[in-house]
């Protein structure tokens, strides 16, 4: 069992809900709302300096009696040690934790995969929009159990959809502020910004 | 794929004793020769094919002797887009704008597995074959393919350019997908036709 | 016909609008069709402000490594911000492998770093392994490490050729895949596939060496060498590369951590993490090889990590070589490995098991596991989570050069149009990877 585990129930008594270990490998499951202050404490804490965070991911089980889990992996790189963090969201629960972007930088685009993949909003992010998936995508959540493994829409649906899209209109609102100031805008990006899309600043 | 239709032109079928003339003749082979003996190619890589084309580019299999080393990654440029790897649904669009960037003459040969079909990645993502996007004149099969298989693919294209004739009116037509041709049979349609065996139209389930 | 008249004319604004767009001037036409100015003469300034550019770089480009696209606002040759896009090859690998048996999953693993594809397998091995609970031969290990070393080769050749023909060096990009037909033939030889090679299977290899295969590797430890050091003298202290990579995409030891980047990326910024000497696995300790670490974090610096990696790998390819034991490759469970075709098709038993393991697969206990590899990228990890059945709840891909280039911004902002190709090419992106 890896030491910080403890330390964490005695410093979070409220945050803890159970440590467990599985093939070595120490995980710590906490109340989602909380682990915002327990990560902090894990980078900035003399004896903790878990300072690498390996991987934000999600994980939803196929029994529907099971919660999402949101999952952390950290890594303390000057004492070698590996420890996992996880977040239980019952189901019909909004799905929102905390992010640890402002902890760790790289945070920025694994919560936003976890956001595109799974539908979870990290609360505190700058700029969380889908990474892999274009913008626009209506489909739903990829990762999610119930969405089925070639999509919503049929192929023809999705090919027309393909066809159908320009190029230019995969620019976010923060380019097309760059672009404002240009002439001869296409049309889909001029009708974009005066909708009032945000420019996300 | 719809065609927008063009009820004012036939058909021409080019039989092959016809009555070009003996200068026709020996003009479609010098231009079809310089064709196909300088292709040069627009490498448009993804995935594990681009390696496997990179390869076939170095040293080993080269690809000089046939002409295409010159790699041109401006489609203005090219003639033959050599599509190598898997291709989602959000590079679609750009794979098309390249291709309509392309100057005629233009041929496109569709490399591996997941550019001719899709490939293992049957999911919400994937492309199921470049033909679905754009026109494809060699297909070469393989995962990924060899070397020898992609130059046999080029060898075969080679073929296919040198039996252009010039007299063929239709040959560097463009055809454009038609998202409202009505060759895009609704769904319903469909499942009544293709009774009881299903189809594929909804492929929605996920057991495998 | 009208006399020809030439008019001043001039601005008296800035040349913007309120609200900043450039002003129009709008220009009369009269009925007869001639352009008069505006009643009132206006006083010039001119004005020198430049607008910024807006460049899309990609996804369609020969130095982007892949399907990866960089919007770059540009100050006339100064990149002032970058915002990169990818997705653009996202094949829904995560998904797939929730309907797929584990060692139907492995040729995936091929897939998504495809310059790294033994290693991936290996690494995939290594958790579906620790999730099943199985321990492997020690010829196994053997052998896997020996693809290991094999695969970063395999990879960091690739980076060495494109990012000298990126920076417009074209010899090594001939010379690096020379080498990797070499390496190509030994493993068309060992499993019979060169590139996408599904060498592992959970418990064992995909098949054993055949004989005279350890020639083979030795010949290419014993002259492969030689091909690094021509390579160096030609490139290593050359005054245009070193002039366009030194003090270029600079990292910060701090910052590189806290970004969570790894591999020689991390490394060349001063960190010593290798999950080979941190984490080890596959008996990495007991192998005598040095992680080289650099001072400046720039790509100079990244470059001289990598190739001193090459260097190291024929290493540890020649203690592997000399230290391989006999004994079986695959590890003596039948519920995970298939049975001899002569054994299935005349035992009964044989039959049984060989059916069960094709039809259903082998069932891990419920648990969850993350195994983490040092591959060329970075730290490369698979995590696991079983509930018992045939194909896995949650199979995530640790993508380690997603987390390198979400740094990118960072290390471009403030530089030349042309370092950011040199940048992109010193992390050593796999867009595989990336977009899985």
């Amino acid at each position: 069992m890896n030491p910080s585990a403890e330390r964490i129930r005695e410093k979070f008594p409220t945050a803890f809900v159970r440590a467990e270990v599985i093939w070595a490998e120490t995980t710590v499951y906490l109340h989602p709302e909380s682990v915002g202050d327990v990560v902090r404490y894990l980078h900035d804490d003399e004896a903790e300096r878990y300072d690498y965070l390996s991987d934000v991911t999600a994980v939803e089980y196929r029994d529907l009696e099971l919660p999402l889990q949101v999952v952390w992996h950290l890594r303390s790189l000057p004492f070698r040690r590996f420890l996992r963090l996880k977040a239980e969201i019952p189901r019909g629960a909004p799905l929102s934790v905390p992010s640890v972007y402002p902890i760790y930088k790289g945070a920025d685009w694994l919560e936003r995969e976890c956001y595109d993949m799974f539908g979870i909003e990290f609360v505190g992010h700058p700029d969380l929009r889908r990474i892999l998936m274009w913008e626009q995508y209506a489909e739903g959540y990829p990762l999610r159990k119930d969405f089925p493994l070639r999509g919503r829409f049929s192929r023809s649906e999705q090919l027309r959809q393909a066809l159908a899209a320009e190029p230019e209109s995969r620019y976010s609102m923060t380019e097309l502020t760059i672009a404002d100031a240009f002439e001869d805008l296409p049309l889909e990006m001029r009708q974009r910004l005066a909708g009032g899309e945000k420019t996300g600043e | 794929m719809g065609l927008t239709a063009r009820p004012d032109r036939q058909l021409v079928t080019v039989a092959p004793q016809s009555q070009e003339g003996w200068v026709a003749t020996r003009l479609d082979f010098l231009v079809n020769w310089g064709r196909a003996n300088s292709l040069w190619p627009m490498p448009f890589g993804t995935a594990c094919c681009a390696i496997e084309f990179m390869a076939t580019a170095a040293s080993k299999y080269d690809l000089a002797r046939f002409g295409m080393e010159r790699m041109s990654f401006s489609p203005r440029q090219a003639d033959v887009l050599i599509c190598a790897g898997r291709v989602p649904f959000k590079l679609a669009p750009v794979i098309r704008r390249i291709w309509q960037q392309m100057l005629q003459p233009k041929w496109c040969i569709s490399m591996g597995a997941c550019a001719s079909s899709g490939g293992m990645f049957d999911n919400y993502a994937v492309v199921q074959g470049i033909d679905t996007i754009i026109p494809v004149d060699v297909y070469v099969p393989g995962c990924p393919p060899r070397p020898e298989g992609l130059i046999y693919g080029i060898m075969m294209l080679q073929e296919k350019v040198k039996r252009e004739r010039m007299s063929d009116e239709r040959l560097r037509d463009e055809m454009e997908p038609d998202p409202t041709s009505k060759l895009y049979i609704p769904a319903s349609a469909i499942d009544e036709l293709s009774e009881p065996f299903g189809n594929s139209v909804h492929q929605t389930r996920s057991g495998l | 016909m009208a006399e020809k008249r030439t008019v001043e004319v001039a601005l008296s604004t800035s040349g913007l609008d309120a609200e900043g767009r450039p002003q129009r001037i709008p220009l009369v036409v009269d009925d007869g069709g001639r352009v008069t100015t505006l009643e009132a003469p206006l006083s010039i300034e001119p004005e020198l402000e430049g607008e910024h550019m807006l460049i899309n770089l990609g996804p369609q480009h020969p130095a982007t490594h892949g399907v990866l696209r960089l919007v770059l606002e540009l100050d006339g040759e100064t990149v002032v911000r970058c915002i990169p896009h990818v997705g653009y090859l996202h094949c829904g690998f995560e998904k797939i492998g929730e309907y797929r048996q584990y060692n139907q999953i492995i040729p995936w693993t091929d897939r998504e770093d495809y310059l790294n594809s033994p290693g991936n397998n290996v690494a995939f091995a290594l958790g579906a392994e620790r999730l099943f609970g199985v321990e492997i031969t020690p010829r196994c290990t053997v052998l896997r490490v020996i693809a290991m070393e094999l695969s970063r080769i395999m990879s960091h050749l690739v980076w060495l050729g494109t990012t000298c023909i990126d920076i417009g060096a074209f010899t090594p990009f001939l010379w690096s895949f020379q080498e990797r037909e070499r390496i190509y033939t030994l493993l068309e030889q060992w499993i019979g596939a060169r590139l996408t090679t599904t060498l592992t299977r959970v418990g064992g290899m995909g098949a054993d060496i055949p004989d005279g295969w350890m020639d083979g590797l030795r010949d290419f430890t014993h002259t492969f060498p030689k091909t690094i050091a021509e390579v160096d003298r030609m490139v290593t202290r050359n005054g245009i590369w070193v002039g366009r990579t030194i003090g270029i995409g600079v990292m910060s030891a701090a910052d590189a951590v806290n970004a969570g980047l790894s591999g020689p990326l991390l490394r060349a910024s001063g960190v010593a993490y290798d999950v080979r000497k941190d984490f080890p696995y596959l008996d990495y300790e007991t192998y005598d090889f040095d992680v080289p670490v650099g001072t400046n974090g720039d790509v100079y610096d990244r470059f001289l990590c990598r190739m001193e990696e090459l260097r190291q790998s024929v290493r540890i390819l020649e203690q592997a070589a000399a230290r391989l034991p006999d004994g079986p490759v695959n590890v003596d469970d039948a519920r995970l490995i298939l049975p001899p075709k002569s054994k299935a098709t005349s035992e009964m038993e044989s039959m049984i098991h060989h059916f069960k393991q094709v039809m259903e697969g082998p069932r891990p206990p419920i648990g969850e596991t993350y195994v983490a590899v040092e591959s060329p990228k970075g730290e490369k990890g698979y995590y696991f989570v079983s509930d018992g059945t045939p194909k896995p709840v949650r199979w995530r891909i640790r993508p380690p050069s997603y987390v390198n280039l979400s740094a990118i911004p960072q290390m471009v902002e403030g530089h030349l149009l042309s370092d950011v190709i040199a940048i992109n090419a010193s992390i050593d992106i796999v867009m595989g990877e990336i977009d899985r």
